[in-house]
């Protein structure tokens, strides 16, 4: 009994150390130094807040570069991958259906080309990212939908291209809503 | 160089050089000698005064283990009580209802018994304030918990002959004071700058460029995900734990967290050299464990980075490995790096899917929770290394005809009966539960269908979730093939007792063996002692362990990750 007081009372005493001392000294930093000042980070176009930097979002038009599948269908709010195991059929199925409409929307394309990230759901369903890989491919079909040269849509491309940390550990990427705000910005289709 | 494997060597090197300083610091922490963090002491007398603990109290074993599993039980009710009535606390703006009892069960005993298994999603089960009063707190204190029986097993082994082990709640109180909270706050203060949430605002409400409306989850994430790595806890904020964009943003936060996995469980191997003054014994440890760890770092990175065979069959550019179930900003190196670290420490986190892993990639994962010793839990993994050191002694002595000494302390009939038992224990749990789960799935479809199907693959990789499941909260690792339909009462109640099995009698027994040890009279070494930091003994420690962990599970992976490894 006697350790079951001092258990009650120990346990008081970690809540406001950490539930409440730590916490707070976490949010106060985060009042500086966050980028989205204890918030999730914002994209903004034209003054209007268009998406979280860093959660990614449904992109279906042909005027935008598309991300990549997504098992939660964009829903920030409910995470979740796929959880496809790598030898199931109907799975393979599902990714060999996504091969073709890629196929079909990028008629200039080849299945050679076709890059595996664009076909398979992301672990969070809200992969900000794509590959330039990915990026690139698509370039033809966005430069067509918007009227504008692919030149010009290459040059936008490679600006966006972030790359491996300190250029020496981990993947090239692009984050696809900054990259379709950037886009709008050098040629706008809404207000 | 290819830069994904540049990131995953630097990760390895990282973990391992810090460990070591990390190991020193633990040692002297625990051993109550003079160190910087020294300004923590009016902190923790208060915490001492107002709980009405005397620090300096020495406890034998009984007592010891008798005040971990009451503050346990209380941390259960505390956690059952607010679950259940979560959705009329404050803290509360997305309106988050309370939790279903079997859930609550589920979700408080795996986070009192450090696994962290989820069968719930954070953003639509907890409110903001579980998450801080219920889950982080617990992610705190039940890995201080595992270190404090840690620090009292060091000072039973460390001293010629005692009695007494130190004091629970002291080592309780130093383990966070000293060690969690110092370096959460540093790992936490990193992942804000990289863009982790850390507010107290509801789900942010957008309209995205295509002019559909998102809700981005947020919250005191930054508070959470520092102590879920370094406890060896792992149940993310997020449902999806660290593959969410808002949880893991940047490639140098995956780092950070990666690191944060490993640091605590090398740097307590190191500890225990230093604490019992037997340098080369801890490293011998240290060397066994990170050849094992390496062994599979070297099988699983490669494997995601080649990607799937089947997909490769399809004739598409697959150029940059598994990338089913993982993140662009991550890549599959490091996520192949991430999926042994988180297994074979009892952390459980995830930075990608692994029901989407290849074949080899799941087996290796299971086997190293179904091993449960490299490195392992903060504290609970080398106590597990401990056993079958016991056994490893006992054997070697009867093969070499010496009598099984270990620390100048004779191993006799009790010690070697309760380390069987322990070590028995896992195996047996595990297949158990999976033959039963099988069995059901068989023969009473009905109820299984009733209960939402459970599967979500299926042939044999269907039977590697099932499998995974048990391995995964019988090594209190809490990851998951988690295309299981597992919030369900079968899910829910069998694997919480498993939970508790396998989480207290190992403590129970690990700490008895130590306190029964340390009572015996103290045998100088002697040219006839067997010497237990030599490579040979590390060896036969290493092959013990197989034999008796590993090829127990031989049989259910042949019909599982083997048999669809094959079928690729």
């Amino acid at each position: 009994m006697k350790n079951f007081i001092k258990s009650i009372r120990i346990t008081i005493a970690f809540c406001i150390l950490f539930s409440v001392c730590y916490v707070l000294i976490l949010w106060a930093f985060g009042q500086f130094f966050g980028p989205g000042k204890g918030n999730a980070e914002t994209v903004t176009l034209n003054g209007k807040v268009v998406g979280a930097a860093n959660v990614g979002q449904a992109f279906t038009k042909d005027i935008y570069f598309w991300g990549r599948p997504s098992a939660a269908d964009y829903k920030a709010d409910s995470s979740a991958g796929s959880n496809k195991g790598p030898t199931n059929e109907a799975y393979l199925a599902e990714v060999e259906a996504r091969v073709d409409s890629f196929l079909v929307h990028h008629p200039y394309l080849e299945r050679k080309d076709v890059p595996a990230e664009m076909v398979t759901a992301s672990g969070s369903g809200l992969d900000p990212h794509i590959t330039p890989a990915c990026a690139y491919v698509q370039i033809k079909r966005v430069a067509e939908a918007r009227g504008m040269s692919e030149e010009a849509v290459k040059a936008l491309v490679d600006k966006m291209v972030e790359k491996p940390f300190l250029g020496l550990f981990g993947t090239e990427k692009i984050n696809v809503l900054k990259l379709n705000v950037a886009l709008e910005e050098a040629n706008p289709t809404v207000k | 160089m290819n830069t994904e494997i540049l990131g995953v060597v630097a990760q390895i090197v990282l973990m391992i050089v810090l460990s070591y300083p990390f190991g020193k610091y633990m040692a002297r922490v625990y051993k109550g000698e003079k160190v910087w963090s020294d300004f923590m002491q009016p902190v923790e007398n208060l915490i001492f005064r107002f709980s009405g603990i005397h620090p300096q109290e020495e406890m034998n074993w009984k007592q010891f283990l008798k005040a971990l599993l009451v503050v346990n039980l209380f941390w259960f009710i505390w956690g059952m009580i607010l679950l259940v009535i979560q959705g009329s606390l404050p803290l509360n703006p997305d309106g988050n209802g309370g939790q279903t009892v079997h859930q609550a069960f589920n979700t408080c005993i795996s986070f009192m018994v450090n696994c962290n298994e989820q069968h719930y999603s954070g953003e639509s089960n907890l409110t903001y304030f579980t998450q801080l009063f219920v889950i982080m707190l617990f992610q705190f204190i039940t890995a201080a918990t595992g270190m404090a029986a840690m620090a009292g097993i060091m000072k039973a082994l460390g001293e010629k002959t005692t009695k007494t082990i130190g004091n629970f709640w002291n080592y309780l109180v130093l383990s966070c004071t000293r060690i969690l909270l110092p370096l959460s706050l540093v790992v936490g203060f990193i992942l804000i700058t990289q863009g982790t949430p850390m507010g107290f605002d509801g789900k942010m409400e957008i309209t995205t460029l295509e002019g559909v409306t998102q809700h981005v989850s947020q919250g005191p994430a930054a508070a959470i995900i520092p102590i879920k790595q370094l406890g060896t806890n792992g149940g993310g904020y997020y449902g999806v734990n660290s593959s969410h964009p808002l949880e893991n943003p940047t490639y140098l936060s995956n780092m950070v967290e990666c690191c944060s996995i490993l640091i605590l469980p090398m740097a307590m191997v190191f500890a225990f050299g230093f604490y019992v003054k037997r340098r080369k014994l801890g490293y011998s440890i240290y060397c066994v464990m990170l050849a094992a760890f390496l062994i599979g770092v070297c099988v699983n990175v490669p494997a995601e980075m080649k990607g799937n065979p089947r997909m490769d069959a399809m004739g598409i550019a697959q150029d940059n490995g598994a990338m089913e179930g993982k993140e662009v900003r991550l890549g599959a190196g490091a996520t192949g790096l991430w999926i042994v670290a988180t297994t074979v420490t009892s952390n459980g986190s995830v930075n990608g899917m692994h029901d989407s892993t290849m074949p080899v990639s799941g087996m290796i994962e299971m086997l190293n929770m179904q091993i449960n010793t490299w490195f392992g839990g903060v504290g609970v993994g080398w106590m597990n290394y401990f056993t079958f050191i016991i056994i490893a002694v006992f054997i070697s002595g009867l093969m070499v005809g010496r009598t099984p000494e270990f620390l100048c302390h004779k191993v006799e009939a009790r010690e070697m009966k309760v380390a069987s038992m322990v070590a028995l224990l896992h195996p047996f749990v595990i297949l158990v539960g999976t033959a039963l789960a099988a069995y059901l799935y068989v023969h009473a479809p009905e109820w299984v269908e009733s209960e939402g199907g459970w599967l979500n693959n299926p042939g044999f990789h269907g039977l590697s979730e099932m499998l995974y499941e048990f391995t995964s909260v019988a090594a209190n690792n809490g990851s998951g093939f988690e295309g299981l339909g597992d919030n369900t009462w079968f899910w829910n109640i069998s694997c919480g007792i498993v939970l508790i099995l396998s989480r207290f009698i190992p403590i129970v027994g690990q700490v008895a063996i130590a306190g029964l040890l340390a009572q015996k009279t103290y045998i100088p070494e002697s040219a006839g002692t067997l010497k237990t930091d030599t490579v040979t003994f590390g060896v036969m420690t290493f092959a013990v362990i197989f034999i008796v962990a590993a090829l127990s599970f031989f049989p259910a992976h042949a019909l599982s990750t083997i048999a669809e490894h094959f079928s690729l």
